[in-house]
């Protein structure tokens, strides 16, 4: 079975039970992740408060440590007297669910397309390659904000949108390890074992850049995190009266001037805290997973 | 030589193409154009004689050739808010969106290439460690929450900057901090890559071997050298800068580029919008194309290679 050993791993492949004693493991990082997932899984338990209901006598109450707050609002109120615990809460649930889809998404349609990109050369590869150079010319913020203009807000829009810029980067970089892959011998022996263009294509090519897809999918967690928070904060992201992160810090914005620091720090600390995790995690597994994106 | 840039040309030409069939598709497919190029509200007559003019009868290449036309001569359309032709609102903005950029491009370099020198010179070091951090959060921290942190301190709390608009130095600092973070960030980590690759290399060496002293071998042979992919980072990051700034711009109230798409979002104020990221998309793909060229000229081997 010498024919499907991955050729990426140059040193000695390390037994699982190493893999997770390797130094440097993220532990911070990914249970700050698994926090995140579990509180957005749980959100209607854990979340004291109606995310979407508030009420105006309630307005602009102060977390409970800070002089007028209360422990009946932790984290204090916003604007309309909502809960600011209760939003943080399910707006983990939103990043969450778009992050991950987006990422699914862009990743998916990115990783088959650098394949066939890759693989097939001619002008497939030419077709492909030229629209990824026209769109990554656009800043992706820029593009999604033209997107989302265009078809209106909404978390499924969101999704489509953010799959819809990203693709390219993954295009890009998984095609550069086919062209590579396709030079390699147990390539070769598969074409001269009579394998279709699309098994191997999907047998062969596929298990071997799956690592970096994965690497790539983790370290696009944070960018796309933070292009739905900076599209749901300039009011094309996620409408209201959703509880998003980026949507609570421009609510916020108002409330800023008259010192009401919760309403955009506190959302801040979610979206940092989750964007760092997955960069750290993604620069760990890269390490790990894929010598060659290394230097990327 | 000649053959080389005919070949750019022609790439940047197609990606041009790309770009505006893609944009122009999008606007299409997704739906009746008109709904978008009309005020909401419009009267039926209106978008019949919209419809018309547009020449949304005609087939999709047709519409295509005419969309390419306006734009080719300068007709980006009028602004629906502002009801004032939207190139001149472009043009109206760039200069505040150049002085944004400018500046925070000049906070980024200074911030940015000592601090990437230092950390190559020391590699595994303490400012090698700290630089790490420094490029970590400058690049997971989401623009739009430094700008906000930096309000609720300096003018909130301090109360020694203001906190939008335009028109002194003042109003500059902390809108040209929160865009060149960032950008300090990725100009650190190709200083610091750029400077290994030039201290690893031959000439370095000898500069050593001839016992000059480390400061004038880092300092005049390696720096020297390790500078010119940084500053050409920098010349097309000062393109991407002037057309991502819609954040900060917008958390600053700042009259820039950015800020007229978001007020073109607000407002639902298409022409203004899509003439924004045309513009924008150009705008790059010409300046790579520049970044090319100059680089074929000053090394030969880029444009004998293919």
């Amino acid at each position: 079975m010498t024919v499907t050993t991955p050729p990426i791993v140059a040193t000695e492949p390390s037994p699982p039970a190493a893999f997770w004693r390797t130094q440097g493991f993220p532990l911070v990082p990914v249970l700050i992740l698994l926090t995140i997932a579990l509180v957005a899984v749980f959100a209607d338990v854990l979340a004291p408060y109606d995310p979407q209901i508030g009420s105006l006598a309630l307005r602009y109450r102060p977390p409970a440590w800070q002089e007028g707050g209360s422990m009946a609002h932790l984290l204090g109120t916003d604007h309309v007297g909502r809960d600011v615990l209760s939003r943080l809460i399910f707006g983990a649930r939103v990043s969450m669910i778009v992050g991950i889809t987006a990422v699914l998404f862009a990743g998916s349609v990115g990783t088959v397309l650098g394949i066939v990109s890759g693989y097939l050369g001619g002008w497939a590869d030419q077709v492909v390659m030229r629209v990824t150079d026209a769109w990554l010319a656009l800043p992706a913020l820029t593009f999604a904000i033209f997107l989302a203009a265009i078809v209106g807000p909404s978390e499924l829009n969101i999704i489509f949108i953010l799959g819809l810029v990203y693709w390219t980067r993954y295009a890009r970089v998984i095609r550069g390890e086919v062209l590579s892959l396709k030079q390699r011998e147990f390539v070769r022996l598969a074409i001269v074992a009579g394998c279709s263009k699309r098994v191997i294509m999907w047998r062969h090519i596929l298990p071997n850049v799956i690592n970096s897809a994965v690497v790539l999918g983790t370290l696009m967690l944070g960018v796309v995190i933070v292009t739905e928070a900076a599209l749901s904060f300039l009011g094309v992201g996620v409408p209201p009266p959703k509880p998003a992160w980026g949507l609570m810090m421009a609510d916020g914005k108002q409330g800023l001037m008259v010192g009401h620091w919760w309403l955009t720090v506190l959302p801040g600390i979610c979206i940092m805290l989750m964007v760092l995790s997955a960069n750290l995690l993604g620069d760990w597994l890269r390490v790990k997973l894929d010598p060659q994106l290394r230097q990327l | 030589m000649k053959n080389y840039i005919l070949r750019r040309v022609g790439y940047s030409l197609l990606s041009l193409f790309l770009l505006s069939l893609t944009i122009f598709l999008f606007v299409r497919v997704t739906g009746d154009p008109t709904s978008l190029l009309l005020e909401p509200g419009a009267s039926p007559e209106d978008i019949e004689n919209l419809r018309r003019q547009f020449g949304l009868d005609q087939p999709l290449w047709v519409q295509y050739w005419r969309f390419i036309e306006s734009f080719v001569t300068g007709d980006l359309g009028l602004s629906f808010y502002y009801r004032t032709p939207v190139l001149d609102l472009y043009f109206e903005r760039l200069p505040n969106s150049l002085l944004l950029a400018a500046v925070a491009m000049a906070l980024s370099l200074l911030i940015g290439i000592p601090s990437g020198v230092l950390a190559a010179v020391r590699v595994g070091g303490f400012w090698d460690n700290a630089g790490k951090i420094f490029t970590l959060l400058g690049l997971s921290l989401p623009s739009f929450f430094i700008g906000l942190v930096l309000i609720l301190f300096f003018t909130v709390y301090l109360g020694w900057l203001p906190s939008s608009g335009s028109g002194t130095a003042w109003h500059l600092i902390m809108p040209a901090v929160t865009l060149g973070w960032y950008f300090a960030a990725a100009h650190m980590r190709l200083t610091r890559s750029s400077m290994l690759e030039v201290l690893g290399s031959e000439y370095v060496k000898l500069a050593r071997l001839k016992g000059l002293p480390e400061a004038l071998v880092i300092g005049k042979h390696a720096f020297k050298n390790a500078l010119i992919p940084v500053i050409t980072l920098a010349g097309i990051n000062l393109v991407v800068m002037i057309n991502v700034a819609v954040v900060v711009e917008t958390v600053f109230a700042w009259p820039g580029i950015g800020r007229l798409l978001y007020e073109g979002i607000s407002f639902r104020d298409f022409p203004v919008v899509q003439a924004v990221v045309v513009i924008g998309g150009c705008m790059i793909i010409l300046v790579n194309l520049l970044v090319d060229i100059l680089y074929a000229l000053i090394d030969p081997r880029i444009r004998l290679e293919s």
